[in-house]
């Protein structure tokens, strides 16, 4: 198997509601991929079973050639591949400094042959910070920090766990034009360093520029996947978005 | 507060107990060490439920069953082989312990309200079997001679008092060192958010049974001299709502961030409740902690520590610009 992530034929429902009908996904290492869909069309979810906060009822998830369907979610952060949540989850007891602590302590340490001492975790912290620009609110608690800030916090905190591949779930949404660009400028430094990266996003400007391929969503189910400029010109998703 | 390295807090703590037992030995009534012992007690129970309750964000509200645990084992084994206090407090904490592990691994899942009313339920249950177990006493009760003399020579409740100075150093010690290790970072962000905690790799399952584990061990223990202080005990008063109720109070009135919340309110709490029992009435002491409670909710809500915290609190170590 090539692909770092491999989804065949997921499956998942809530009571009688089909939240994900047979999704096949395939994302390559270093790839970026951008994931749309009207509200409620099933990207959380996809996102939700394949970082583990909730189990799939059918169908299978690979990560770097290892199943992760039945794994505990802090199992595959460890292995590797890290999420943002759309509602931004600080740690509101701790600073902004202690929020990406915890995935130095317990993820990069708890990888084989990479236990970071002390002082390399405060550095590593203080790397992070400064390239998502929130260095100068290290000390600070999330309550003090704005909309954007907390986003690039969630960000940051994924970046941390120094994942393989990263899903950023609506990382921008709500965020200023010049906001957007800044998260935009980050996931593709972030991408050029090796990182695999799956975007869900509605703000079509950015999903489109970020992307090397579109996967769209519908109901539950995948109805295109290719090319960005292709997917925006097909007819099912033009129909999906704007109606007929 | 300036930050202590653990051992040193530890060595601290050894030093400040050791001046207290010499301390006590000033007192010329055998009452000090009754009123005393009680207070001490309270120590251990609060921060014990202070481990899952604060550092966690679990309320745990079955903190009799536990506490009760420890001293029907220490009646089972008094009756089987009378071994020393020692053996009788270390059982007691491993059986609590092992009724904390089976505890979290069924309910756990729940949160909140559920998770307590499931601990609840818990005492409960343990409550209905130990009345019904005759080996114990069933409702009848157990009657335990208390040995005259302690292993010193001095009256027995004067081993007791130092025996449970003792547990509550050692919990204090533990739950300092909780709260600037790795694990007290991983218990507060479940604490603060399982989700997230989830996600940056924190295995909340293994570190939530850790801290039931770790309190129910601790109440257990502190629950084991207790056959030996009363000298008669029935399930009524060894599994006496009343312990949970206080056991939940202090550590909010004290405040639940950090270990001197807990000990802070059991010292007050339990203190006023010595004195009001015999200037007063006994039966005025769950009156009093619901008073008080009362106030703090309104007044400060985050306990006497959240008084003196004003803008963000020193968990861990400062950093220099925080120094500065």
């Amino acid at each position: 198997m090539s692909a770092l992530l491999q989804v065949d034929k997921l499956g998942k429902r809530f009571g009688g509601f089909v939240a994900l009908d047979g999704i096949d996904l395939a994302v390559s290492a270093g790839e970026r991929v951008g994931l749309i869909g009207p509200n409620g069309s099933g990207k959380s979810t996809l996102v939700n079973c394949i970082a583990g906060a909730l189990r799939n009822e059918t169908g299978t998830v690979h990560f770097d050639g290892r199943r992760l369907d039945r794994l505990p979610a802090h199992r595959r952060t460890r292995l590797g591949l890290a999420r943002s949540f759309q509602l931004p989850k600080p740690f509101h007891s701790m600073t902004v400094a202690e929020n990406l602590h915890v995935p130095a302590l317990y993820t990069v340490n708890a990888r084989h042959g990479a236990h970071l001492s002390n002082a390399q975790i405060d550095a590593r912290v203080e790397e992070v910070l400064t390239q998502v620009g929130l260095h100068e609110k290290a000390n600070r608690r999330p309550r003090d920090l704005t909309q954007i800030e907390m986003r690039k916090l969630e960000l940051a905190r994924a970046m941390t766990a120094d994942p393989k591949l990263l899903i950023a779930d609506e990382a921008m949404a709500g965020l200023s034009h010049s906001e957007v660009d800044d998260i935009l400028a980050l996931l593709l430094r972030l991408n050029a360093h090796g990182v695999t990266v799956i975007m869900i996003e509605h703000i079509m400007r950015a999903v489109t520029s970020f992307s090397q391929r579109l996967v769209v969503l519908v109901a539950g189910r995948k109805i295109a996947d290719g090319a960005p400029e292709e997917v925006v010109r097909n007819p099912e998703v033009v129909k999906a978005y704007i109606g007929e | 507060m300036p930050y202590v390295r653990t051992r040193y807090f530890c060595l601290i703590a050894a030093l400040v107990t050791i001046a207290l037992a010499f301390a006590s030995r000033l007192a010329t009534n055998d009452y000090f060490f009754f009123a005393g012992y009680v207070v001490l007690q309270y120590v251990v129970m609060s921060t014990a439920w202070n481990i899952l309750g604060g550092y966690t964000g679990y309320v745990n509200f079955g903190t009799a069953g536990f506490f009760a645990i420890g001293a029907y084992t220490a009646v089972v084994l008094h009756k089987l082989f009378a071994p020393p206090l020692v053996v009788d407090i270390a059982a007691g904490g491993v059986m609590a312990g092992l009724v904390g592990l089976g505890m979290g691994y069924l309910t756990l899942r729940l949160r909140g309200v559920f998770f307590a009313i499931a601990t609840l339920a818990l005492a409960i249950v343990l409550q209905t079997l130990v009345t019904n177990w005759d080996f114990v006493g069933g409702s009848r009760g157990v009657y335990i001679i208390r040995p005259e003399t302690g292993p010193f020579g001095h009256p027995y409740i004067q081993f007791l008092f130092l025996v449970m100075l003792v547990l509550s150093a050692i919990s204090i010690c533990i739950a300092r060192a909780i709260e600037h290790s790795k694990l007290g970072y991983g218990l507060a962000t479940i604490r603060d958010d399982e989700l997230a905690a989830e996600s940056a790799g924190v295995p909340t399952l293994k570190l939530k049974l850790i801290a039931t584990v770790l309190s129910g061990a601790l109440m257990g223990m502190a629950g084991a001299p207790l056959p030996y202080y009363v000298t008669y005990l029935d399930p009524t008063s060894g599994f006496n709502l009343g312990f949970a109720v206080n056991s939940i109070a202090m550590p909010l009135i004290g405040g639940t961030s950090s270990w001197l919340g807990p000990v802070i309110g059991a010292l007050l709490l339990a203190t006023i409740q010595q004195i009001a029992t015999v200037t007063i009435s006994s039966a005025l002491n769950l009156l009093i902690v619901g008073v008080i409670m009362v106030g703090f909710v309104v007044l400060a809500p985050n306990g006497i520590i959240g008084l003196f915290e004003r803008g963000g609190r020193a968990r861990r170590r400062p950093t220099e610009k925080e120094a500065a």
